[in-house]
């Protein structure tokens, strides 16, 4: 086209498309079924049908959603700090953040496993990766808190997990990043990075009783981005598999760089095997050094250790262990069937998706039917190993969820839709359109051996024009489908927290009927517990004033302090000795460079503060507690250091007056 | 003028196709008077004159490109192309398409060609932004319909499959459009 006609056509161009995306068709925010509104209604006071645990993405937290409803319960602070809970502020809880970088007050949460017992979800714990610093966090699914968090030594960019084993025997961890992982020095430059780098699968034992979670071993491979994973049930079970990208191990440039191989790879893990392999001594001990932080729940306070070893089992010490099934083009997600037979390879850059067999991989190592090995590792033979392709299923196709009736659902980023599709025959069954470009999919049960199906939760990337506009950045949402007939029926669209990536549902009575209504008193083993008003102290140590306080409906004991000089460590220990559900405390200190403190019935929790000036601080309970709340405060006076007032405290007494104290 | 005229036409077109969807999709569900139970729009439909075109809208800008416009909608691809991407695009001009064999386009246009359409519009989609200076003499690249395109860098001239000129180049919000002379055909077409 000539320059003169750009410039003609420019006007009628911009009119022309101008009026074409106005027409907005009619029914776009009516594309529910008509009985949506029944089906997504719980009604005051009613209780949902399953809890939703949905990882925060960038937020570092994981969030709790009632199905169908939709409506949010609790932001679980886990990665990130959270003043609103004192989280990573109160000295009980700042070494779960600890890491062997030091304090890291922030993560990228993506996915979550719930433990299992025989492939069917428990209800005891929920796991949850950080990204950027490897971690993995347990959840207690009875107090909705952040019990435990391990750091991932070997790893960068902890993707391709948490994926859990059908036992809990495992949480499975794999590194994004290859990094190179000499002993003596890794300043080594990034072009060496074929030679160098390279990747690790971390087991991570969970024990049985406790959920404390142990780094068992690790898997040294080569330098591949590991991007997703699940483990084997049923008749998989001992196995685990992961999606592989970056086989063409570049350094740079990943868009153009590690998109040129046709196909890349699903690694298959015998983990039981590997297992043999560390009995037998097979693995090297490496030096390291990780953080592995615990809550105490009687003490009300977490720990965290420095460990300094791990297991590291080479492929090339152990044979059968590690297999290579080829898999088209950038796969991502990687999705076992609820009978473990079948094994779902996304490629987001390919036009089928691959169904892989256990059966005939199990043959085709049995046969050696391998057409070649990838750094030493075999790569078995593609149509050895494949069940069949879904033939045409859509656009960029990411992860896959199971119901019980033998279908699976897809979603598709590119083209923005959920695909339904039947496993055995793998013929398209249904799409759905999703507002806008997808990520995962949750179904209650999905990754299990019995998944309770009946809704699918779609998590979505972009929302431009779904809400109320909030300036450059919008929410990010789930889109709920009734998935109990035929077609998907999208029947609610909610905002959520963060960025969703990975989410699962589970039934709410498993859960509920554990819920923590309190901490019993008696069984504080805090240090700096006050088990009643009338054992509140204060107490100097040095420097350090520790104030031993009670708070209860609705007076802190003590509320009137002096003798604290400039210069002094403050140290509130705040025991909330209520004994009733739903009544934490709360506590602030003006001016505290800290957040507030928000203390469970029967927790202490520690609030550090350095005052700056002398003058008298209010202090008071931020959490709305009685009718009488905003009568639940006192002061804090600090005092100039060559002041000679003496430390005192009190409630509801005053010292005599004295004529040389008035201003 | 005739391009002006094409372009008015595929205008109304485009008017007819965006405010009345057929009306298979209309119908109600039996359920309820009041709801619809249809697919809806994508971001297509997304009301936004002020961020920076995606490569639908620029290819619906441009009269040079009507024939593809049409193609795209014919093969349901508006949607697909308006998403996150990134998509590289090459995009035959009108002149392309009539450089096929006479009644090769309007064949493609009918329905029961609609799988035929996608899978040589799908080849003209990369997933990912491929600028011009990241092409390579002998390079492949794998696009939307699987199959792969390979390119020649000759003396600063790019040419795909070595058949089509790239003749300008456009930067789109989610992604890029490289301008070509030709219909590029899948391997096997």
């Amino acid at each position: 086209m000539r320059q003169s006609e750009l410039k003609t056509l420019s006007l009628l161009a911009i009119a022309f498309a101008t009026t074409v995306f106005s027409c907005k068709p009619k029914n776009v925010s009516t594309t529910t079924s008509g009985d949506a509104a029944q089906k997504v209604y719980v009604a005051p006071g009613k209780y949902d049908e399953f809890y939703n645990f949905v990882s925060g993405g960038f937020s570092g937290q994981m969030s709790v959603y009632g199905i169908p409803s939709g409506r949010l319960f609790r932001v679980i602070p886990v990665f990130s700090v959270d003043p609103e809970k004192g989280y990573g502020y109160s000295e009980e809880t700042k070494p779960m953040l600890n890491t062997s970088h030091g304090f890291v007050p922030w993560d990228d949460l993506h996915h979550i496993a719930l433990s299992e017992t025989d492939g069917v979800h428990d209800g005891r714990w929920a796991f949850g990766n950080g990204n950027n610093t490897p971690r993995i966090a347990r959840i207690d699914m009875k107090s909705f808190k952040t019990a435990e968090i391990i750091e991932i030594p070997n790893s960068a960019g902890n993707h391709s997990s948490p994926f859990i084993t059908e036992n809990s025997e495992y949480v499975i961890a794999g590194t994004r990043f290859a990094v190179p992982m000499s002993d003596n020095n890794n300043d080594v430059p990034i072009n060496t990075y074929k030679d160098n780098f390279k990747a690790t699968i971390s087991l991570i034992g969970v024990d049985k009783e406790t959920g404390k979670m142990n780094l068992a071993f690790q898997i040294l491979l080569p330098g591949v981005d590991f991007d997703l994973a699940r483990a084997g049930k049923g008749k998989s079970h001992g196995w685990f598999f992961v999606s592989c990208y970056n086989t063409e191990r570049a350094n740079t440039l990943l868009e153009v760089n590690s998109a040129k191989n046709d196909k890349d790879f699903i690694m298959a893990v015998n983990w039981k095997k590997a297992e043999e392999y560390v009995k037998a001594g097979k693995g090297i001990k490496k030096s390291v050094n990780y953080a592995h932080n615990t809550f105490d729940e009687h003490t009300h306070t977490a720990t965290s250790v420095m460990e300094k070893e791990v297991i590291m089992l080479d492929p090339k010490d152990c044979p059968d262990m590690v297999y290579f099934m080829p898999c088209p083009k950038n796969p991502h997600g990687c999705d076992t069937d609820p009978t473990g037979e079948y094994i779902v390879g996304s490629g987001k850059l390919a036009a089928v998706i691959p169904v892989f067999s256990f059966t005939k991989m199990l043959d085709a190592i049995d046969k050696k039917t391998f057409e070649g090995d990838y750094a030493g590792i075999p790569v078995l033979k593609y149509d050895a190993v494949l069940h069949g392709e879904v033939k045409k299923p859509g656009l960029g196709p990411l992860h896959t969820e199971f119901d019980a009736n033998g279908n699976a659902y897809t979603s598709m980023f590119v083209s923005s839709e959920v695909v339904k599709w039947r496993v055995s025959d793998l013929q398209v069954l249904d799409r759905a359109p999703t507002y806008y470009s997808v990520g995962h999919l949750s179904v209650p049960g999905g990754p299990t051996k019995k998944p309770w199906g009946k809704y699918l939760i779609a998590y979505n990337k972009i929302t431009k024009d779904r809400y109320l506009p909030t300036g450059p950045e919008l929410c990010q949402s789930a889109q709920l489908y009734d998935i109990s007939g035929d077609k998907m029926k999208m029947i609610l669209d909610f905002p959520t927290i963060g960025e969703p990536h990975y989410a699962e549902a589970i039934p709410a009575d498993i859960v509920s009927k554990n819920s923590v209504k309190f901490y019993k008193i008696e069984e504080n083993k805090h240090p700096y517990v006050t088990m009643g008003d009338k054992e509140a102290k204060v107490e100097r140590k040095g420097n350090e004033v520790h104030i031993y306080m009670t708070a209860i409906r609705s007076h802190l004991t003590p509320d009137n302090i002096e003798g604290v000089k400039l210069g002094d460590v403050v140290y509130f220990h705040v025991t909330n000795l209520e004994q009733d559900w739903d009544v934490p405390h709360g506590f602030a200190v003006k001016g505290a460079n800290n957040a507030e403190l928000l203390i469970m019935p029967g927790e202490t929790q520690t609030l550090v503060w350095k005052p700056e000036k002398v003058g008298v601080y209010p202090i008071y309970c931020t959490d709305f507690c009685s009718a009488l709340h905003q009568e639940m405060q006192g002061y804090i006076r600090i005092s100039a250091p060559n002041n000679n007032v003496p430390l005192h405290f009190s409630t509801g007494t005053n010292q005599p007056k004295s004529e040389d104290d008035k201003l | 003028m005739r391009k002006y005229k094409l372009f008015y036409l595929v205008m109304i077109a485009a008017l007819v196709y965006a405010c009345n969807p057929p009306a298979a999709e209309n119908k109600t569900n039996g359920e309820s008077t009041t709801a619809q139970e249809s697919p809806a729009g994508g971001q297509e439909a997304v009301q936004d004159n002020d961020s920076q075109k995606d490569v639908v809208k620029i290819a619906v800008g441009s009269a040079d490109h009507s024939t593809l416009v049409a193609a795209l909608k014919q093969a349901e691809l508006v949607t697909v192309l308006s998403n996150a991407g990134p998509f590289t695009v090459f995009a035959p001009t009108n002149d392309a398409f009539n450089k096929l064999p006479k009644g090769t386009v309007e064949d493609l246009m009918k329905p029961e060609n609609k799988a035929k359409l996608q899978d040589i519009l799908e080849y003209h989609v990369s997933v990912g932004v491929f600028k011009p200076e990241m092409f390579s003499d002998g390079q492949s690249i794998n696009q939307a319909n699987s199959k792969n395109i390979s390119l020649s860098v000759k003396d600063g001239k790019i040419m795909v499959n070595n058949q089509a000129n790239i003749i300008a180049t456009i930067p789109a919000a989610n992604g890029i459009i490289h301008v070509v002379d030709a219909v590029l055909l899948p391997p096997g077409n």
